[in-house]
């Protein structure tokens, strides 16, 4: 969800996160014989305000919860309201406003309960205001994000059984129905609510103000379902520039500071004054090949780019170390992860007999400046490959139409995802007609496989499938997936609860569970 | 005078005017408009058309060039396309902090660096001369990130004397204390270019015949420097503060984002990369219309510190 960037940006974010080393090295030096780093939390107190940094989009920000884009924006929009379902940090569904799901026997209708919550102006939480939401979300005329996520639904055919259950009937068989209702932007809002000058939701923080790209403050909502937050109040606070963002955490402007690089994470850590939450696993890295052309439409082709690799290194030098290593597949640490699949190793000798079969020589790198680390990876990669005896060349795209480019352009493109469940990674890029399906992977029988697995209701033959389907991708798949980046936010040392948890997910940006000293 | 101003301020509305579309036409030469930006790394092909469609961006863009410069005569700067809000109120939000800044610093800039030039010059060769020299040199060689980024980590961080940044602070005004940093990386190299050009200006002033001829009928030395030679001094500088001036009306980007401050500078990069074109063509306009109005004020300046200047026209 971040910001797509373009150069004016990127080249001043070249110059100043230089810059925001120097800053950070000083500060460490000037900082480190201050207090213990207080990391050791003892009885939650009341009371406070907190204020978390974030990137944001200016003055065109919007408090609509149904158009959130940006982390800022689902950071606010959680604060205010809630959703029926959110993802965990494995990204199961873990039930909100909902109480229960209960499919029937061919998984097309759920029965959703929900839970007893009130709204801020007091009115009860009912059946309508989700049928409502929903179906503003999926208004056809609309751009809302969440849409795909509920296209699955038949919002004409589902109803109101009575204020506290609603029937949700789907089009299709869908084993994994509670994601949708986690999906990004799928907030619950009463019914009838089409402006959002003063926001009212169901969420922990009632809304008290908000000015597009400078701040947004909401107070504590003390009729929670979820139990009252132990802030007063939180304040949303608008910084762009990671450098900044830092420094107004050292010189304790906030309290909370979302999105930290690794050099920054790297230049404090023996810093006191702040305490970094690195979260595992948030932010996949790698490289998609198009299996539809050439020379990667070759599956030994695809093989020798997975043996060619040098996972390590990249974690290494493109991480700095904070991340994983990865394993050609999606997912390191969420439900339903193959992990039995054993880690590829390294072995130039038969990644050069492999290339060498098939007659490559040379090959076309797409890469561009939207993401941290993205340049310097297809750098160091295709310095592995040509240790490989293959020639890459780096074709460096516009920023701004780089991920609706290499959709449909090129051999092999840098390539990155946030956190989301397995199964929404394989309906949205793996099938024939998924809309983002940038291997260009379009298998029939692959398919059919995934809409086998949507249909079973079994949990353990479900499992199978997932492994097998995960199997056929490590084997033969487009995605070469090296590494997972740690997610870093950075807090005061006053500040406790806030939980590793990948971006987007239940525990992320939640300032419910947060208290200070 | 007048006859000059009027038809001054003419050829700025055109200039103006051209200036806006010459931003128009080079947005639209950008690879890929703003629904393809907004659609980011979702880039479903179906999702794009569906934004393109809404913002009317399948028209032609001559027909929308013309919809966009009819309603600008009506003072009407059109809506963003991100968001639907007025561009009218958007660039009111973000001129604020601009013009806070922009104001302050000039305030500050023109006693100090006219001060240190006519100091240097009357002492010129000695000491205080050779210090401020060097001086202005060497701070006008630091460029402003570097130095921001050396004022926040001694005096906001090390020193804790003064915030960082001005993150979530609701106007600058309310809390000057968050201006004092930015303020003076702004002023750092104006200050130095305009105290060289003073000195310059006066050290050639006092050596002037006028000036000696002042000294001769007795008049007393602090009139002579003051009411004779500073008017003549500064004309030569007066190009060079409308310059300045015009760099700050414009937000300064560094600035803006190393200390938080969301003025007109953080806009124009915002729009753009947002491909947000109306928000860009109405910056544009206003960047426009400031260089004209800056460079217009500086020309009547001179002229009144000068008159002889206009007899060479």
């Amino acid at each position: 969800m971040p910001h797509p960037s373009t150069s004016p940006q990127m080249s001043r974010r070249v110059v100043l996160s230089a810059a925001s080393l120097a800053v950070g090295a000083s500060s460490a030096v000037l900082t480190a014989c201050s207090g213990d780093s207080g990391t050791g939390a003892s009885e939650p107190k009341t009371g406070g305000t907190l204020r978390a940094a974030f990137a944001g989009g200016g003055a065109d920000e919007t408090i609509d919860p149904h158009r959130v884009n940006l982390f800022a924006d689902a950071a606010r929009a959680k604060a205010v309201y809630d959703k029926l379902a959110d993802l965990g940090t494995d990204m199961d569904a873990v039930p909100r406003l909902a109480e229960s799901w209960t499919p029937d026997a061919d998984l097309t209708v759920w029965t959703v309960k929900l839970r007893e919550a009130v709204f801020h102006d007091g009115g009860p939480v009912r059946a309508a205001d989700v049928l409502y939401s929903y179906r503003r979300i999926a208004d056809p005329e609309g751009t809302f994000r969440a849409k795909q996520d509920l296209a699955p639904i038949d919002l004409e055919a589902s109803k109101a059984v009575d204020d506290l259950t609603v029937e949700f009937v789907l089009h299709h068989p869908l084993a994994e129905f509670p994601n949708a209702l986690a999906a990004f932007g799928a907030y619950i809002v009463p019914e009838g609510t089409d402006t959002f000058d003063s926001p009212v939701g169901s969420g922990p923080f009632k809304f008290v103000s908000f000015t597009p790209g400078s701040e947004f403050t909401a107070e504590r909502f003390d009729d929670h379902w979820d139990g009252a937050p132990k802030l007063d109040r939180i304040q949303i606070v608008v910084a762009d520039e990671e450098s900044a963002r830092i420094n107004a955490l050292l010189g304790g402007q906030v309290e909370y500071a979302h999105d930290l690089s690794a050099t920054t994470a790297r230049a404090n850590e023996g810093n006191d004054a702040v305490v970094l939450v690195a979260s595992p696993g948030s932010n996949m890295l790698g490289f998609a090949m198009k299996t539809d052309r050439a020379p990667f439409d070759d599956p030994q082709v695809r093989q020798a780019m997975f043996l060619l690799c040098d996972r390590e290194e990249l974690v290494e030098s493109v991480l700095s170390g904070r991340g994983q290593t990865g394993n050609d597949l999606f997912g390191l640490g969420f439900e339903h992860y193959a992990a039995d699949i054993p880690q590829r190793e390294r072995d130039l000798e038969t990644a050069k007999a492999l290339l060498a079969a098939a007659g490559v020589q040379t090959i076309t790198l797409d890469t561009a400046d939207v993401g941290s680390g993205f340049t310097e990876a297809a750098q160091i990669f295709a310095e592995q490959a040509r240790e490989a005896g293959i020639e890459v060349e780096i074709n460096e795209r516009n920023a701004d139409t780089y991920w609706s480019e290499v959709l449909t352009e090129g051999q092999i493109a840098s390539y990155r995802s946030g956190a989301m469940p397995i199964a929404s990674h394989i309906s949205q890029r793996l099938l024939t007609d998924s809309p983002t399906n940038v291997t260009q992977w379009h298998h029939a029988d692959f398919d059919e496989r995934y809409l086998q697995l949507q249909s079973t209701a079994d949990e353990a033959d479900r499992e199978v499938l997932y492994q097998q389907i995960q199997q056929r991708l490590h084997d033969e798949g487009g995605y070469l997936v090296w590494g997972f980046a740690d997610w870093i936010v950075g807090t005061l040392p006053s500040v406790h609860g806030v939980e590793q948890a990948p971006a987007n997910t239940l525990d992320w940006a939640r300032f419910d569970k947060v208290w200070m000293d | 005078m007048l006859a000059y101003a009027a038809k001054r301020i003419g050829l700025g509305a055109v200039q103006v005017l051209a200036v806006a579309c010459l931003a128009f036409a080079l947005v639209e030469l950008l690879p890929g408009d703003a629904a393809v930006a907004l659609a980011g790394d979702q880039p479903d092909p179906a999702a794009i058309a569906r934004i393109r469609e809404q913002m009317h961006l399948d028209e032609p863009a001559l027909a929308r060039l013309r919809d966009w410069l009819g309603g600008l005569l009506t003072g009407d700067f059109g809506a963003s396309l991100v968001s639907g809000r007025p561009v009218a109120d958007l660039l009111a939000t973000a001129l604020r902090p601009t013009l806070v800044l922009a104001v302050s610093t000039l305030v500050l800039l023109l006693p100090l660096s006219i001060g240190l030039g006519v100091a240097a010059a009357r002492r010129q060769g000695r000491w205080p001369d050779r210090v401020i020299t060097t001086f202005t040199v060497g701070l006008y060689s630091v460029p402003e990130f570097a130095l921001a980024v050396l004022l926040v980590s001694v005096f906001a961080i090390g020193l804790a004397w003064l915030p960082p940044t001005a993150v979530g602070v609701p106007s600058l005004l309310a809390e000057p204390a968050v201006l004092v940093l930015p303020l003076l990386v702004l002023l750092a190299r104006p200050i130095c270019s305009i105290a060289r050009l003073v000195r310059a200006g006066m050290i050639e002033a006092l050596d002037s015949e006028y000036v000696a001829h002042a000294r001769r009928v007795g008049i007393p030395e602090r009139r002579v420097v003051l009411a004779h030679a500073l008017p003549n001094a500064i004309t030569p500088a007066t190009a060079q503060i409308a310059r300045t001036a015009d760099w700050l009306l414009g937000g300064v980007i560094v600035v803006e984002s190393v200390f938080v401050i969301p003025g007109l500078g953080t806009a124009l990069v915002d729009a753009v990369n947002a491909r947000d074109l109306p928000v860009v063509q109405g910056i544009a306009v206003v960047f426009g219309a400031t260089t004209v109005l800056v460079n217009l004020t500086a020309d009547l300046v001179a002229f009144r510190l000068a008159p002889r200047l206009e007899v060479a026209r």
